[in-house]
């Protein structure tokens, strides 16, 4: 089992048979959550000790709603009607519409601070075996409010919290002392990674980094390359 | 208002093994205790507001309840998309409690005021609206709260009615036109009216509102707020940015909200 089964369902949503698996930036990164990293199950969608991922970056769901097909969490039929007037599956997800989905994003820079509440909230209840991990995309970092995030993810050490950037340098500007610099300042542990390698991603993703948050920039072709 | 919030906040952590508390560093010294005796619940996030709302959503995501509390216009103004979409596009609720109501921070000028923080909330679907005029309900308000997982908004302020009242309650009855008054503006309504036959109406809880068609509300927040909820006259806040210090009592004079001006305002109203 592999991303290449992926490939039909991308298909099937998109109707779309020119473009390659690869044009699609996060689907290495999810398949690799997904079908290594994750402790979750369609028949866990409740369960308070699963793990939690947050899509902060929604817009572009076609990879994720194919890999949440893939790992079973709704029919393949739904992928057949996107953003349809009946569809469970729009541009961006709704977590009160699709099974599997954590939260509803789109508007860009909400994921990292309900990624540190849900965080902090596992804690106080005392769950402190489940991780959360954040998707965001380079260009989302523009938006200021992850930034409070970082900051404050970073000064209290919330070691239970992992992003993945996918970084396909669509934003503008660019740092000077490279993505990780932002999350590093803080006190994250970083690492840097290809984001198509996934054994690369995957090591990334599982490292150890206790008493602090842990970013992993998963390096991508160019957007529109 | 605010000290019945810090005291009434510090015993729900201490009882509520759901109660969470977030806030973004106002009131940090007064809730002291809290923090001291309930780190894995109750979180200073720094002056970060949009941080608050988001960390307050996550909390709810896994079940518990947040208390928010802030200066209105940073708990409702500035995180105004936190809100409507970290709260209630997830399908999940908290408890907003603010103070610096409309102008009670006059003299920190009008970057401290907000009037509009109740229109703001009116064009969100679901949330619960309570705008306490006394100390006493304020706890069973928070209290009640905590008991749900709705979308509460609780706007404490400076201004304090002598007494405590019911929601709903006749505070002065009278055979006229009745005038509903919310939260703080019961005590210089039924000044208004003094020796006059209006009959005076409290609440405490404008949303839900329930008024009935031809009375008058009296609002201490932006002019004409609920205006869409039915046919009644609306008397609040002027839409102006004065850029001017003074006092509250001050703000109240020119917005004509003081007794001598409402009493001015409600009898200039066809009956």
């Amino acid at each position: 089992m592999g991303v290449t089964e992926v490939e039909p369902l991308l298909t099937r949503l998109t109707g779309d048979e020119k473009h390659a698996p690869s044009a699609y930036s996060t689907l290495d990164v999810l398949w690799v959550l997904y079908d290594r990293v994750l402790d979750v199950a369609p028949d866990r969608l409740d369960d308070p000790r699963r793990d939690r991922f947050l899509l902060s970056k929604g817009h572009g769901p076609a990879a994720y709603y194919a890999v949440l097909a893939a790992k079973g969490f709704f029919p393949h039929e739904w992928l057949d009607d996107l953003a349809g007037p009946d569809s469970p599956l729009g541009h961006h997800p709704d977590r009160l519409r699709v099974p599997g989905v954590e939260v509803s994003t789109g508007s860009l820079g909400h994921g990292l601070g309900l990624a540190i509440g849900t965080a902090l909230g596992l804690r106080a209840q005392g769950l402190t075996g489940p991780r959360v991990y954040v998707l965001v995309g380079d260009a989302e970092l523009d938006e200021g409010s992850n930034h409070e995030a970082i900051a404050y993810a970073g000064a209290s050490g919330l070691d239970s919290l992992a992003v993945v950037v996918v970084d396909n340098r669509s934003a503008s500007y660019s740092w000077p002392q490279g993505l990780a610099s932002a999350f590093t300042v803080h006190g994250w542990s970083a690492t840097d990674v290809g984001g198509r390698d996934q054994e690369a991603i995957y090591r990334g993703l599982t490292q150890a980094h206790p008493g602090r948050p842990h970013v992993v920039v998963a390096h991508v072709e160019q957007k529109g390359s | 208002m605010r000290q019945a919030f810090i005291d009434t906040t510090t015993r729900i952590l201490d009882d509520n093994p759901r109660a969470a508390l977030v806030i973004a560093e106002i009131s940090a010294d007064s809730l002291a205790k809290a923090f001291a005796d309930h780190p894995e619940r109750a979180f200073n996030v720094g002056i970060r507001e949009q941080l608050m709302i988001g960390v307050a959503g996550g909390l709810a995501l896994t079940g518990m309840r947040p208390i928010v509390h802030s200066y209105a216009t940073f708990l409702v103004d500035r995180a105004y998309e936190q809100i409507k979409l970290d709260l209630g596009h997830q399908g999940v609720g908290a408890v907003l409690v603010s103070v610096g109501a409309s102008y009670d921070g006059s003299t920190a000028g009008y970057t401290h005021m907000s009037p509009m923080d109740v229109a703001l909330l009116d064009t969100l679907p679901g949330w619960r609206v309570h705008v306490p005029g006394h100390p006493d309900e304020v706890v069973s308000l928070l209290r009640a709260a905590m008991d749900d997982d709705e979308r509460v908004y609780i706007r404490l302020s400076t201004k304090v009615n002598a007494v405590a009242h019911a929601d709903g309650e006749v505070v002065r009855p009278g055979p006229g036109r009745t005038v509903v008054a919310v939260g703080p503006m019961l005590d210089p309504v039924l000044e208004a009216v003094r020796g006059l036959d209006f009959n005076v109406v409290y609440t405490h809880t404008p949303r839900p509102l329930r008024v009935d068609e031809g009375a008058i509300l009296v609002e201490p927040y932006l002019e004409g707020t609920s205006a869409h909820l039915g046919r009644f006259d609306s008397i609040g806040v002027k839409r102006v940015d004065l850029h001017r210090y003074g006092s509250p009592k001050d703000h109240a004079r020119w917005h004509g909200l003081d007794a001598e001006s409402l009493r001015a305002r409600i009898l200039s109203l066809p009956g």
